[in-house]
């Protein structure tokens, strides 16, 4: 196995090992999603509206509730100072991470969105593209939050500073996971927002590792 | 092999720690290093092991004609042993195995006394054992030249032996080591350097 998916089955099993981070992000997103209704009152036509951006919005915030422990677990024990070491060059170590983030958490929350959606009387039709958008949508979520993650690792209270760098980058996969499902519903085709929902996600994930082993070496001093 | 160190001015948090630090050391030796808190010796070691850049002077190694970098050529034990308390000892250790393309897990476990705690979560071991399993790394993975910051903190007499047996053998074999120690280790012609106490310097 090359050191690669040796580095990314390690975290995939510290994931399954400690469990708390993934159930905290599910519950979270549960219960954002779930005091929505409450909040708003029982209005089924309002709720079905707006329900795709809520479910859109609640997973972005869910995720990064997790994002601060991609490195700083590594860094607090050491690890990252032996990785660096490693054959693999910083940029694919911050990559292996941030797959194992996504793998680990983003498609999680994506296959629970669904779940959710029948609390907020989601339009039947709209299920697949939902989750298929957030599926094409959450690379971009989980490689810019590592970027972010990295920069803020040795920041005091770093989890608020992430949300601030990170999530006005997460604009535009929000705009366009929106617009594939808007385009669903109303007229129009949904394979323009799709594709370019796919470039932004293809894109986060060669940058994102960039800025992300940048930000570590700084960090490693 | 060899590592050369000429005219290394090293800098950390804006301030000048080792000012024109010059060595080199042949295949087959161990260098000693010493000082007071604060005078560098951790700063150095993370400039052999490549994670900060010098701000002047070179740090070369190999023989010229090998082009890994640094880092890879090296084990680098810090202070912190890297080892994830959810995972057992052995398990541990195979991670750094099979990422640092080494070989076998027993042997190492085994160089360290591990073996009857290898199906234990790390996160149960004592301060002393965390060390060893950090040391074991040594030994999973073949390379030139090892960086140990103070290896000897918690470990037992019987412990420290092991360790210098281990150093022993790396060194005999034409291997480089770099240690910092504030203990005496007895390592046989281990050369030792001094750094000065720069805590204070501006």
């Amino acid at each position: 196995m090359s050191a690669f998916a040796t580095l990314v089955a390690r975290d995939l099993r510290l994931a399954v090992r400690q469990g708390g981070a993934l159930g905290t992000a599910l519950g979270f997103y549960m219960i954002v999603v779930t005091m929505l209704p409450l909040g708003l009152g029982a209005d089924l036509n309002l709720l079905s509206r707006i329900a795709p951006g809520v479910l859109w919005i609640a997973l972005l915030l869910s995720a990064l509730l997790s994002l601060p422990r991609v490195f700083a677990s590594d860094y607090e024990d050491g690890s990252l100072d032996i990785l660096a070491t490693g054959p693999l060059p910083l940029e694919l170590v911050a990559a292996a991470k941030a797959l194992a983030h996504w793998i680990s958490t983003s498609i999680p929350l994506a296959l629970l969105a669904p779940v959710l959606g029948i609390l907020l009387n989601l339009d039947i039709g709209a299920y697949p593209v939902l989750v298929a958008t957030m599926l094409i949508g959450t690379p971009a979520v989980s490689f810019i939050g590592a970027a972010g993650a990295a920069l803020t690792l040795r920041a005091h209270r770093g989890g608020l500073l992430i949300a601030l760098l990170v999530l006005p980058l997460y604009v535009p996969t929000l705009i366009f996971g929106m617009a594939a499902i808007g385009a669903l519903l109303g007229p129009g085709g949904v394979t323009q927002p799709f594709l370019i929902l796919t470039a932004l996600s293809l894109a986060a994930v060669v940058l994102g590792p960039i800025a992300a082993a940048a930000a570590l070496r700084v960090q490693m001093q | 092999m060899q590592l050369v160190a000429e005219n290394l001015v090293l800098c950390r948090g804006g301030r000048t720690i080792i000012e024109g630090l010059s060595f080199r050391l042949e295949a087959g030796a161990a260098l000693l290093l010493t000082g007071a808190n604060g005078s560098g010796k951790t700063t150095l070691l993370r400039a052999l092991a490549g994670f900060l850049k010098p701000a002047a002077g070179a740090i070369a190694v190999g023989n010229g004609a090998d082009e890994r970098e640094l880092g890879e050529l090296s084990h680098f034990v810090g202070h912190l042993d890297g080892i994830k308390a959810h995972l057992t000892v052995a398990e541990n250790l195979a991670f750094w195995a099979a990422y640092l393309d080494g070989g076998d897990v027993a042997i190492a476990l085994d160089a360290f006394a591990l073996s009857g705690l290898a199906d234990i979560p790390a996160g149960y071991l004592s301060a002393g054992q965390k060390r060893r399993l950090g040391l074991a790394r040594l030994a999973v993975a073949a390379r030139p030249l090892w960086l140990l910051d103070e290896p000897t903190v918690s470990l037992d007499a019987a412990s420290v032996g092991l360790l210098v047996k281990t150093l022993e053998a790396h060194v005999g074999g034409g291997g480089l080591a770099v240690i910092a120690t504030h203990v005496p280790l007895a390592l046989a012609d281990a050369r030792e350097i001094r750094l000065g106490a720069a805590g204070d310097r501006k």
